[in-house]
């Protein structure tokens, strides 16, 4: 699957790709992908879902009724 | 009803890795606090009310959104949102700074909401637990054949689905890196693991997110 040229093996690639996501170095300059289609497959796709879910939620306020709630129970002793 | 000031105004600060959702100014979790904020804390650490009303202002968004990003319910999420801040008003005293005082609130709102899902039947006690999927509930380390590949737009409900049929400790992580913005150091103070655990999960949960969006392809490229 993955050729010599870089001496790792997808699996060792892969072990280091929780790392090369997002820390901000180009994942794609990794020797391993220049010899590794699948792995540069799997590259992409864990990208672009790392991208997608950053996007996927908004930030919210929570209505003002929970600190009322909040509130009452301080001043109840809960 | 109140006699302290309606909480209703964030702060307005950015954060480094800001990447959470569309929110432009989410409270810092990664700096010190500064000086008004310090007092802030101690005030309310004293027993100050209207201090404890500035700190629910200061972080019930981001409090709020972990947990109905962790439970996918509206009204859960606010009883979750309100037991976080009440456990926080009991045990405020207890904060001895050895964290940032964000990072101590997520660890302890992370505890409300694992116990809220234990309560619901997973079986989750601690985070030691959820942090510890079963094996089966891993993901494939299978790869793709490029027909299978993602094409680079992901449907929204598809990822949503994915996201909440994560295992809980896979979709807490995940949730508070990919999502939260949150650095592995931070989540390892919160879930009290190693960085380097926290770096592996992540990348089991986006591993085991690919096999659910690619089953999915598979499911519509089917004649």
């Amino acid at each position: 699957m993955n050729g010599d040229v870089s001496k790792m093996s997808c699996a060792e690639f892969q072990d280091q790709m929780a790392e090369l996501i997002g820390s901000g170095e180009d994942p794609n300059a990794h020797p391993h992908l220049k010899e590794c289609a699948d792995c540069r497959a799997l590259l992409a796709d864990l990208k672009t879902i790392a991208e997608a879910a950053r996007q996927l939620f908004p930030s919210v306020e929570p209505p003002d009724e929970v600190w009322e709630h909040i509130e009452s129970a301080i001043k109840r002793g809960d | 009803m109140s006699d302290v000031p309606t909480p209703t105004q964030s702060p307005q600060r950015s954060r480094a890795n800001g990447s959470g959702g569309a929110t432009a100014g989410k409270p810092t979790t990664t700096q010190l606090p500064n000086a008004a904020d310090a007092e802030v804390l101690a005030q309310a650490q004293a027993g100050d009310h209207h201090a404890f009303a500035q700190l629910y202002a200061l972080h019930k968004r981001r409090i709020y959104s972990l947990c109905l990003r962790m439970v996918g319910n509206v009204a859960e999420a606010e009883d979750l949102t309100q037991e976080a801040f009440l456990q926080l008003h009991r045990k405020i005293a207890t904060f001895r700074g050895d964290s940032a005082f964000s990072t101590w609130l997520h660890r302890l709102a992370i505890n409300v909401v694992l116990m809220q899902l234990r309560k619901k039947g997973l079986s989750l006690i601690s985070l030691d637990e959820a942090m510890e999927p079963n094996p089966e509930e891993g993901p494939s380390r299978s790869f793709g054949a490029p027909d299978l590949t993602l094409t680079g737009t992901i449907d929204r409900l598809v990822l949503e689905r994915a996201i909440a049929d994560l295992p809980a400790g896979y979709r807490l992580i995940f949730i508070l890196h990919d999502v939260e913005g949150f650095e592995h150091n931070e989540i390892a103070t919160m879930l009290d693991c190693s960085i380097g655990n926290s770096k592996s999960q992540l990348h089991k949960a986006r591993l085991k997110l690919r096999d659910a969006l690619r089953a999915q392809n598979r499911q519509e490229a089917r004649p």
